[in-house]
C-alpha cells in the first residue's frame, strides 16, 4: 500500500469528519444551553436524510438545496418538541430525560419505518461518480461539495452564536440560567430556539449526509453513538470542539478501516472516547464542568 | 428481616403480596403455555431491573450499559459449557466473576477520575458498545454469527445442566427474582443501604459526614453487575442462542432498564412492577397490531406509552398504585 492510498483515504475521511461535525453540533448546542443529551439524535437526522430524499425523489432537488428546507423542517420540528414536550421533563433526573428522548427516537424509527419501509434507499445525483484530482489526490465530488456544504453551515451556526443579540442571549442561557431569567431574557422561548437550532444543524447534516450514504430507519442509533463520541472527545458544549471532535473521528475512521478492519473502526472510536474520558473528561476544548 | 418486613407493612399489603406470591407459585399449572412464556420474560425483566435498580435506584450511578453485564454472564457460562462442559451451576461463579470483574473496572475508572451523571452513563454505553464490537471478532465465541447451545433432552429436567421445560426456567427465574427482591429489601435497609442513600440523595454531603463514597459505590456497582451476570447465564440457557449483534446492544440495556423507571426507581417492587405492566403490554400491542401487516405501528405506541408514563407519572407506577391500592401502613404515612 502506498503514502498516497492513506493521503487519499485520509481527506475523504476528513471530507466525511466536516458532516459528522455538524451533526455533532447539534448534540452539543442542545446538550451545553438546555443540559439535555439528545438521545434521539441520531434518529432525527435519519427523519432529514428521509425528508431530502423526498424532495429529490417527487421533485428533483438536489440535497444541496433542499438543505435549506430541510433545516427549516427540523427547526420547526425541534422548536415545537423543546416547547411543548421535553420542556416539562427539566426538573426530571437524567434517567428520566434519558427514557423520554430514546421513547421519542423509537417513535421517530417508527414512523420512518411506517413510511418508508425497512430498505436502504439512496438519492443518486448526477455527479454521483465524478471526482477531482489534484495532484496523486483523487477525491469524489460528492465528497467534496458536502464537506464545503458542511463548513458553511457551520460557519453560518458560529457567526450566529457570537455576532447576533439572539446567539448571545442563548450563550447567556446556557452560562447561567438564573442570571438569564433575572436580566429578563425569555428563556422558555430562547430554549426552543436552541433546541430548534440543534435539529435544524441535524436537518442539513442529513441532507448532506445522503449525497454519501443510503439511508434507512435503522440508520440513527449507530449516528447518536457517534455524535456522542465525537462531542465527548471535543467537549460537551463547545461548538469549534464538536467540529475538531467530527474531523479526527472522520479521519481516524477512516483509515482504522484501511489499516485494520472496516468492521473494527467503530471499536477503535469506543476506544478513543474511553481514553478521552479517562484523561481529559471535559474534553479536548471543553470548560471544566461545573 | 421478614418479620421487620411484616412488622411495618399494612395487613392490606401483605394479603396482595401473598396473593400474588402464591398466584405466581401456581401460575405453571393455571395457565397456557403462551402465557407462561410470557410469565418468563416477565420475571427475567424483574430480575436484572432489580439489579440495575440497586445501582441507580439505591446508591445512584445512573449505568446505560448494563447489557454488558448479561452478555458477559451469558457468553461467559456458555462458553464453559459449550467448549468445556461446564455445567452452568458451576460456570455461574465465573459468569459473576467476569461481570464483577467488568462493572468494577468501570467503576473504577468512572470514580476515580470522577466522571458523574450523564458522561459516567455514556462511560457505561462506551464499554458495553467496545467490548460488544470485539466478540463480535472473536470467532472463538462464534463472532458475528452467533453462539448457540446445543438442545437435547427436553424431556428430563435437568437443573444442574439448567437443560428442561419452560416450567423448570419459569421457577428457575423465578427463585432469582425472588432472591433478588429478598437481597434487595435487605441490603436496603441495612447500614450500606443507608450509606448508599445518603450517596444518592447528595454526594458532597455525604462524604462531609464521613461515607466512604469509592468504596460504597464500588460496593454497589459489584452487586449489581454480579446479580445481572447471574440473569446473564439463565438468559444463555433459556434462549440457547447469543448474537453479539443484539446482546451488547444500547437497546438492550434500555429494555433492562425500563421496567425498573416505568415501575419507579429506587422502590423495591418497582422494577417488579414495571416488567409486569412492560411485557404483556408489548404483547397486547403484538396482538393488536397484528392485523395492519405495517411495520413499525407497534414500536410506534410502545415508545407513546413509554413517553407518557415518564410525562404524567415521573415517579413511577408503584407509588401511585401504592396510594391507590391504599397500601401504607396506618401508623406511619411514609414508607
Amino acid at each position: 500500500m502506498s503514502g498516497g492510498l492513506y493521503l487519499n483515504v485520509a481527506v475523504s475521511g476528513l471530507l466525511t469528519g466536516l458532516i459528522y461535525g455538524l451533526s455533532a453540533l447539534g448534540l452539543s448546542v442542545i446538550f451545553g444551553v438546555i443540559r439535555i443529551v439528545n438521545f434521539a439524535h441520531g434518529e432525527m437526522m435519519v427523519l432529514g436524510m428521509f425528508a431530502t430524499l423526498v424532495l429529490f425523489r417527487a421533485l428533483g432537488i438536489d440535497p444541496l438545496l433542499s438543505l435549506p428546507l430541510v433545516a427549516a423542517a427540523l427547526f420547526a420540528f425541534g422548536y415545537l418538541l423543546q416547547d411543548l414536550v421535553v420542556r416539562r421533563v427539566a426538573h426530571l433526573a437524567d434517567h428520566m430525560q434519558f427514557l423520554l428522548m430514546a421513547s421519542i427516537a423509537v417513535m421517530l424509527i417508527s414512523v420512518c419505518l411506517m413510511l418508508f419501509g425497512p430498505d436502504a434507499q439512496n438519492a443518486q445525483v448526477s455527479y454521483g461518480f465524478d471526482s477531482f484530482a489534484i495532484g496523486p489526490l483523487l477525491v469524489d465530488k460528492v465528497r467534496v461539495y458536502a464537506g464545503a456544504a458542511a463548513l458553511v453551515v457551520s460557519g453560518l451556526l458560529f457567526a450566529f452564536f457570537h455576532y447576533t443579540p439572539t446567539g448571545k442571549a442563548i450563550r447567556a442561557c446556557g452560562d447561567n440560567y438564573t442570571g438569564a431569567l433575572v436580566v429578563g431574557l425569555n428563556v422558555r422561548r430562547l430554549y426552543a430556539l436552541t433546541f430548534g437550532i440543534g435539529t435544524a444543524c441535524l436537518g442539513a447534516a442529513g441532507a448532506i449526509m445522503l449525497l454519501l450514504v443510503d439511508v434507512h430507519p435503522y440508520l440513527g442509533p449507530s449516528y447518536t453513538l457517534l455524535a456522542f463520541i465525537i462531542v465527548i472527545i471535543g467537549g460537551m458544549g463547545s461548538l469549534p470542539g464538536a467540529l475538531l471532535g467530527g474531523i479526527l473521528i472522520g479521519v481516524s475512521e477512516a483509515l482504522a478501516g484501511v489499516i485494520l478492519q472496516p468492521s473494527l473502526k467503530s471499536a477503535f472510536s469506543f476506544g478513543l472516547l474511553i481514553l478521552v474520558l479517562l484523561v481529559r473528561p471535559q474534553g479536548l476544548l471543553g470548560k471544566v464542568a461545573r | 428481616m421478614i418479620a421487620r418486613i411484616i412488622e411495618s407493612a399494612s395487613p392490606r399489603a401483605l394479603a396482595l403480596l401473598a396473593v400474588v406470591t402464591l398466584a405466581l407459585l401456581v401460575a405453571p399449572w393455571l395457565v397456557d403455555s403462551y402465557v407462561l412464556s410470557v410469565l418468563i420474560i416477565v420475571l427475567y425483566f424483574a430480575y436484572v431491573g432489580q439489579a440495575w435498580n440497586l445501582m441507580l435506584g439505591f446508591a445512584g450511578q445512573l449505568s446505560l450499559g448494563h447489557a454488558l453485564f448479561v452478555s458477559l454472564g451469558a457468553y461467559t457460562s456458555a462458553a464453559l459449557f459449550i467448549k468445556f462442559g461446564v455445567p452452568p451451576i458451576i460456570g455461574v461463579f465465573a459468569a459473576i466473576a467476569m461481570a464483577v470483574v467488568a462493572g468494577c473496572l468501570i467503576g473504577y475508572l468512572g470514580f476515580r477520575f470522577s466522571i458523574r451523571g450523564v458522561y459516567f452513563a455514556l462511560l457505561t454505553i462506551a464499554f458495553a458498545e467496545f467490548t460488544g464490537i470485539i466478540v463480535d471478532h472473536i470467532s472463538w465465541l462464534g463472532a458475528s454469527s452467533g453462539l448457540f447451545l446445543p438442545v437435547k433432552n427436553q424431556q428430563s429436567n435437568d437443573l444442574l445442566n439448567l437443560r428442561g421445560s419452560p416450567t423448570m426456567f419459569y421457577y428457575v427465574i423465578l427463585a432469582l427474582t425472588g432472591l433478588a427482591f429478598a437481597l434487595c429489601s435487605w441490603l436496603l435497609n441495612s447500614k450500606l443501604g443507608l450509606y448508599w442513600q445518603a450517596i444518592r440523595e447528595d454526594q458532597e454531603a455525604a462524604e462531609a459526614s464521613g461515607v466512604p463514597l469509592f468504596r460504597y459505590k464500588m460496593i454497589a456497582v459489584a452487586i449489581s453487575s454480579g446479580l445481572t451476570g447471574i440473569g446473564g447465564v439463565w438468559y444463555a440457557f433459556y434462549y440457547n442462542n447469543l448474537f453479539p449483534e443484539t446482546m451488547f446492544k444500547t437497546s438492550q440495556s434500555v429494555e433492562i432498564i425500563l421496567g425498573s423507571v416505568v415501575g419507579g426507581v429506587g422502590t423495591l417492587f418497582g422494577p417488579i412492577l414495571g416488567a409486569f405492566v412492560l411485557t404483556p403490554l408489548g404483547e397486547v400491542l403484538t396482538a393488536a397490531t397484528d392485523g395492519m401487516h405495517l411495520d413499525g405501528v407497534k414500536s410506534f405506541f410502545w415508545g407513546f406509552c413509554v413517553a407518557a408514563i415518564v410525562l404524567f407519572r415521573p415517579q413511577g407506577l408503584w407509588p401511585w398504585i401504592y396510594n391507590v391500592l391504599g397500601l401504607a401502613p396506618k401508623k406511619e404515612g411514609k414508607r
